[in-house]
């Protein structure tokens, strides 16, 4: 056993016990960030608070919400929007930064894309990533089945059926799922469970081996500038602060971070009291009936780029689409074939690749909304098999690239 | 180096913002029928005869309009011949009450309601010769004189008895206009009457028959159950609500809801009521929204001060 | 250093207001745990008193807690003629007299059980014993029955409505 001597503070008590000196230095004050970063690099921070900004609110939730398929609307309008004091602020504060979160990753994520922060090194950064936007999508949808509407009712039905794999008829594995024909008590009890236990704890340990990820390779900076860390860091410690090219996580870059959350915030509160139509869908206030679809049934925004995916094509090949949609981003530490981490502005083809790729899916998102007819249906095809080209492409002119 | 951050914090707007203006705005503008409201003018039907005179009215609502071999009046001293789910398995629907319909129902509406329903209520399509129905509601054909001076006359007089416009509650408006076909179990509202609380189960069973027994007449009458309106304005919306009240075909055409007639004011008030019941909070929403976003606003100057601190000595 | 002391000062005002907007949510999730509007007006019993026979015990529910209503029997009256303290809880309502008490043992709340031949009651728990007057006999419960705030209305009796025959008894210890 260690040797303990007799503390001579609180702080030293637990030092011996806890080393929380060491991890003070490791987390915050000796992780060294470079100083050549901008804002988009709070972004993880801005998840961060709202990811906890929903665990607090889904809380408050939770005490009042009723799974079952007879009293969950009532428990979600009636009992926590009339009832509950504060309970209508829980449900809009939820139900926004639902919203909300994802496009944040969004931009987390095409950060990443942009400044290649997921090349040699930090491919496991980008992989947990993009297993937390996976975590996030199931947290997403399975949330979005509890107040039990009509958007809830009809999305469960159509989501589940993606497992049915079109011509294979898997409809065995389609009723294990929603545990019923369709979706019923078994199937909102079971994905109440997801919402709130079996998901929530892989998306903590996720966040886990993401910022574990990120220590020892550091993260990206802004100009693809190779960085000696220890020498910059003996510099800022030896007390040339302004000289070193690299900065305290904290409190050096946390007041950026803090900052940037601030203005997110101030965004995110005006939406939550006046704007939070986008987040909450009107046709979800109806109860759900499964005798009756929507005139328009539409998934959130942030799953419809996917959703057009599927959409234009035949069953089959449809999902297919839609299947590498859902894993195509995971790979592209790998299909990226250039060495350069680098801004893609200053990477040829592959500055045109990153923005045509944006743009597509900004195209895709709005035709997954609007009503799959005439020229939209068309534009929606072009743009899917856009998306899939090029994905194909990638590996050959990322192959080609010149070393910067 | 140049500060990029005000051209990366652009680009992230832009973006941001015509994703949003692509799935919200544009696409619902694509996806609903716009309908512009018509300010509860009732153009399409004649304006009143002038000279309206309430006590020839009253005769002729007591006497030869016939008004009150179905209709109660609760104000004049008419009561209601049978219980609501008697009256709605008679006639598809419980014939309202008068009391005040004088305040509840546009002027001109009435009068073309009393000469001709099917026409004022827009159900032309659902008493076509074809389909050998006729509507519950028996024209009136006049009393000898001129048809469109009684009709005036009649309309005067529902006006002397109903309450004053400014006493007309949220909750009268909806239970005259809306509560005989729509139930909105948030405000405890049945159509056949408010919900009480029961001591003993088996009164609240019975209640629940009847209000059974009625809904059955109704899903008849009307071709399927007309809904529940508690959570109506979240799911509609004020603007849709508001159109659908003054003409349902022009937002749904064919359905068998027939136009409600109601006066501009009566259908704010129908429209706070669904407020009440569906967006309780609203008050509250905004004067806590108001705190918050003071609040938030400091936090975001003190963090930004506490940056510019902190970054001081780092370049 | 007077820089670092300024930067010090910058991130603790910071700090503050955080706190601050971590106490306002404190109070918004505070008032969230409160009882609900719906809870609290199904707070109220009203019980016609004349419906009672005399010397048969009736459990009523009052806030989800069983309510002890016995009408005295002369026998009873007669036996607690020279007891003041049990005189003090008895509710009159026209002529007749009520123990109406909250029926939960005083020390750690089971339900006693009322036993007819001796007129009382016995807490099965740990033993403890009240007399029809919902007086202790026996420890260890530290005192007798509690009374639910009531009012007398006519030949009704309010539960949860403070009235001035149970204020008085408050206000002289006869009842927490």
């Amino acid at each position: 056993m260690a040797h303990f001597t007799k503390a001579t503070s609180v702080k030293d008590w637990l030092n011996q016990r806890l080393a929380i000196d060491k991890v003070e230095k490791v987390m915050m004050s000796e992780y060294w960030i470079p100083k050549n970063i901008n804002f988009l690099w709070a972004m993880g921070m801005v998840l961060v608070i709202t990811f906890a900004l929903l665990v607090v609110s889904g809380i408050f939730l939770l005490m009042y919400y009723v799974p079952t398929v007879e009293e969950a609307f009532y428990s979600v309008n009636y009992t926590i929007m009339r009832e509950v004091d504060f309970g209508w602020l829980w449900r809009h504060v939820h139900g926004v930064a639902a919203s909300v979160v994802f496009l944040i990753i969004y931009i987390h994520m095409f950060t990443g894309i942009y400044y290649g922060s997921y090349k040699k090194g930090r491919e496991l950064i980008w992989v947990s990533g993009m297993l937390l936007f996976v975590a996030f999508s199931a947290e997403a949808f399975s949330g979005y089945m509890l107040p039990w509407g009509q958007m809830s009712y009809w999305a469960g039905m159509v989501i589940t059926n993606l497992f049915s794999g079109g011509s294979l008829h898997a409809d065995g594995l389609v009723e294990w799922i929603r545990g019923d024909y369709v979706p019923a008590q078994a199937f909102l009890g079971r994905f109440f469970m997801l919402h709130v236990l079996l998901i929530p704890l892989a998306i903590l340990g996720l966040i886990g081996l993401h910022f574990g990820a990120l220590r020892i390779p550091h993260v990206n900076n802004q100009d693809g500038e190779e960085i000696d860390f220890d020498k910059e860091a003996k510099k800022y410690l030896a007390g040339d602060k302004a000289g070193s090219k690299v900065m305290r996580f904290a409190n050096d870059f946390m007041s950026k971070d803090m900052m940037v959350v601030g203005i997110f915030l101030v965004f995110f509160f005006y939406l939550v009291f006046w704007n939070y139509g986008f987040a909450m869908d009107p046709v979800n206030f109806d109860p759900a009936d499964g005798l009756k679809t929507p005139a328009h049934i539409y998934p959130e925004w942030y799953f419809l780029w996917s959703y057009e995916i599927l959409r234009p094509f035949s069953v089959d090949i449809g999902l297919i689409a839609f299947a590498f949609a859902q894993v195509i981003f995971v790979l592209l530490p790998w299909l990226d074939r250039s060495p350069n981490a680098v801004p893609a502005n200053r990477r040829g083809l592959f500055a045109i690749w990153f923005w045509v790729m944006l743009v597509n899916l900004i195209v895709l998102t709005a035709m997954g909304k609007l009503p799959p007819e005439g020229m939209f249906s068309q534009i929606g095809f072009v743009s899917a098999i856009l998306f899939i080209v090029q994905w194909l492409l990638l590996p050959i002119i990322t192959m080609f690239e010149k070393k910067v | 180096m140049k500060n990029k951050e005000p051209l990366i914090l652009a680009v992230v707007v832009i973006f941001s913002l015509i994703t949003y203006y692509l799935v919200e705005p544009y696409a619902h503008h694509v996806m609903h029928k716009h309908v512009e409201s018509e300010h509860f003018a009732y153009a399409d039907l004649p304006a009143l005869t002038p000279g309206g005179d309430a006590a020839r009215g009253q005769e002729l609502v007591m006497g030869a309009g016939a008004c009150t071999g179905c209709h109660s009046i609760e104000a004049a001293g008419v009561p209601a011949a049978m219980e609501p789910q008697m009256a709605a398995a008679s006639y598809g629907v419980n014939p309202p009450d008068l009391s005040n319909a004088g305040v509840v129902y546009d002027e001109r509406f009435l009068a073309d309601l009393i000469k001709n329903p099917t026409h004022a209520l827009k159900v032309e399509h659902k008493y076509t010769e074809e389909s050998g129905k006729t509507h519950p509601m028996a024209q009136f054909f006049g009393a000898g004189g001129d048809i469109d001076l009684e009709a005036a006359d009649m309309v005067a007089y529902l006006k002397s008895i109903a309450v004053k416009a400014e006493d007309l509650t949220p909750k009268m408006a909806y239970e005259n206009a809306c509560g005989r076909c729509h139930a909105m179990s948030y405000e405890n509202w049945t159509q056949i009457g408010e919900k009480g609380s029961f001591k003993f189960k088996k009164d609240e069973l019975a209640f629940n028959i009847k209000v059974l027994e009625y809904e059955d007449s109704l899903k008849a009458y009307m071709g399927k159950l007309p809904p529940d309106l508690s959570m109506y304005i979240r799911s509609r919306g004020e603007h849709f609500v508001s159109t659908f009240v003054e003409n349902p075909q022009s937002q749904l055409e064919g359905t068998a809801m027939p136009r409600v007639g109601v006066t501009a004011e009566a259908a704010e008030k129908v429209i706070e009521h669904m407020k009440d019941a569906g967006d309780t909070k609203r008050d509250e929403r905004e004067s806590i929204g108001m705190n918050v976003m003071i609040y938030i606003v400091i936090f975001a100057i003190f963090a930004l001060l506490w940056k510019k601190q902190v970054w001081r000595d780092l370049h | 250093m007077e820089n670092n002391s300024r930067r010090g000062f910058m991130g603790k005002a910071f700090g503050a207001v955080a706190a601050v907007g971590a106490i306002g949510s404190l109070f918004a999730m505070k008032k969230s745990w409160d009882p609900l509007p719906s809870v609290r007006s199904a707070g109220f019993t009203t019980l016609d008193m004349s419906t009672y026979e005399e010397g048969v015990m009736i459990t009523e529910k009052w806030r989800g807690k069983p309510i002890f209503v016995l009408k005295k029997t002369a026998e009873m009256i007669k036996a607690e003629e020279s007891d003041e303290a049990a005189k003090v809880r008895n509710i009159k309502i026209g002529n007749d007299n009520f123990m109406v008490a909250i029926g939960l043992c005083t020390h750690l709340g089971c339900i006693p059980a009322f036993r007819k031949e001796q007129n009382d009651f016995l807490c099965a728990c740990h033993g403890g014993q009240f007399n029809a007057s919902g007086n202790v006999t026996k420890v260890p419960p530290p005192r007798g029955f509690d009374i639910p705030p009531f009012k007398i209305d006519g030949n009704k009796l309010v539960l949860g409505e403070v009235g001035p025959e149970w204020q008085s008894m408050k206000d002289n210890g006869v009842t927490l």
